[in-house]
């Protein structure tokens, strides 16, 4: 499909860095404040998708190939399972939290009861969170941008 | 007995309205959106299912004292979500091709029913 | 025709009855009854995960097998929606 007007692909090329911003503060303070690596992935893929209205399906695929977000989505998923796997080798558990009070990153402990958050905390659950928000946000925009570059003009036969 | 709780009527109210477009409508999109509808109301099922009295929301930073509600159904809840959202991808790209082959959208007609 | 309209309607009629039933014989909004592993969940998640969100440590932590297993569904859907759209090059 075409693009749209000039006034509309200049007002979603502003706003479009201030919703990537906010999804990735939710995606990475998921084990503080209500979110999480879904819920923030769901957010940027819905910005990207703004892009790609705004601009036309026929610009953004010769701008972003399905190679690029395949290899993005791969890289999410492998994250995600060699972190598992590290569990199972360093504390003979699947999926254990090896990180906490490890002294390496995310490792300490927050405080008992309800007080004011700290981003240190939370072992492994933050890893996962930018690994599956990855996922999420390849995965969505890949479903957007194949189904409207088949069905234009210029694409699909 | 019988008890009158209105979440769980509107669940049921959601639930029969998509079994009401699935079974009885032709157009596909809306056999589609029936769909989507049934399975919304399975999801505000799960939710309910976790509610205590007087309740706030299993968040530890800064919360105001009190009694939690069940954390497991929400998460349960956050698997389906995501479940629909990709089953609903696949049926509408199938519904894309099955336009460019039959030339129509009546469930009826692509059959091959006698009228 | 109308033998299959009778039997849809049939069909819908038992579906009715029963989820109507069920609404009315459910227990009381507000009251889920003996809950002893989410209480244990909810007394011990800062102690043993280190996160303060209750339904992040949940859904990556006590039950991160099922993330697993919603990360491949969400996987085989997009390959499946790449797949149905390929050009086959000439």
């Amino acid at each position: 499909m075409s693009g749209m007007s000039k006034i509309v692909k200049t007002i979603s090329s502003i706003a479009f860095p201030f919703v990537t911003i906010y999804g990735l503060y939710i995606i990475a303070h998921g084990h503080l404040t209500p979110g999480g690596g879904f819920q923030g992935g769901a957010i940027v893929a819905s910005g990207c998708a703004m892009i790609l209205v705004a601009y036309g399906s026929v610009w953004a695929m010769k701008k972003v190939k399905e190679k690029h977000l395949s290899v993005i989505e791969s890289t999410g998923a492998i994250v995600f399972i060699g972190t598992a796997l590290l569990g199972l080798t360093f504390g003979a558990v699947f999926f254990k939290n090896f990180l906490y009070d490890g002294g390496m990153i995310f490792g300490e402990i927050p405080v008992i009861g309800s007080t004011i958050a700290n981003i240190n905390t939370g072992g492994v659950i933050p890893i996962m969170n930018f690994a599956v928000g990855l996922k999420v946000i390849a995965g969505l925009f890949a479903i957007v941008l194949v189904m409207t570059y088949a069905t234009s003009k210029k694409g699909g036969e | 007995m019988i008890t009158f709780n209105i979440p769980f009527i509107a669940v049921v109210g959601l639930i029969l309205v998509g079994l009401i477009t699935v079974v009885f409508k032709r157009n596909l999109i809306k056999i589609v959106i029936g769909i989507t509808l049934i399975e919304s109301g399975v999801n505000l099922f799960l939710i309910t299912l976790g509610y205590r009295q007087g309740s706030i929301a299993p968040i530890y930073s800064s919360s105001p004292g009190g009694i939690m509600s069940l954390p497991v159904p929400q998460a349960l809840t956050l698997t389906s979500i995501v479940i629909g959202v990709a089953v609903l991808a696949l049926m509408v790209s199938f519904i894309i091709h099955i336009y460019k082959l039959y030339g129509t959208l009546d469930a009826s007609k692509i059959r091959g029913d006698e009228e | 025709m109308e033998k299959r309209n009778f039997f849809a309607v049939l069909f819908f009629a038992v579906v009715a009855v029963f989820l109507v039933y069920m609404a009315l014989m459910m227990h009381s909004f507000g009251n889920p009854g003996d809950a002893e592993m989410d209480q244990y969940i909810i007394d011990n998640t800062q102690a043993e995960t280190g996160a303060n969100n209750g339904v992040t440590a949940v859904v990556f932590d006590y039950r991160g097998f099922d993330t697993l297993g919603e990360a491949t569904v969400l996987f085989t859907a997009v390959a499946g929606v790449v797949l149905a759209f390929r050009r086959l090059k000439k």
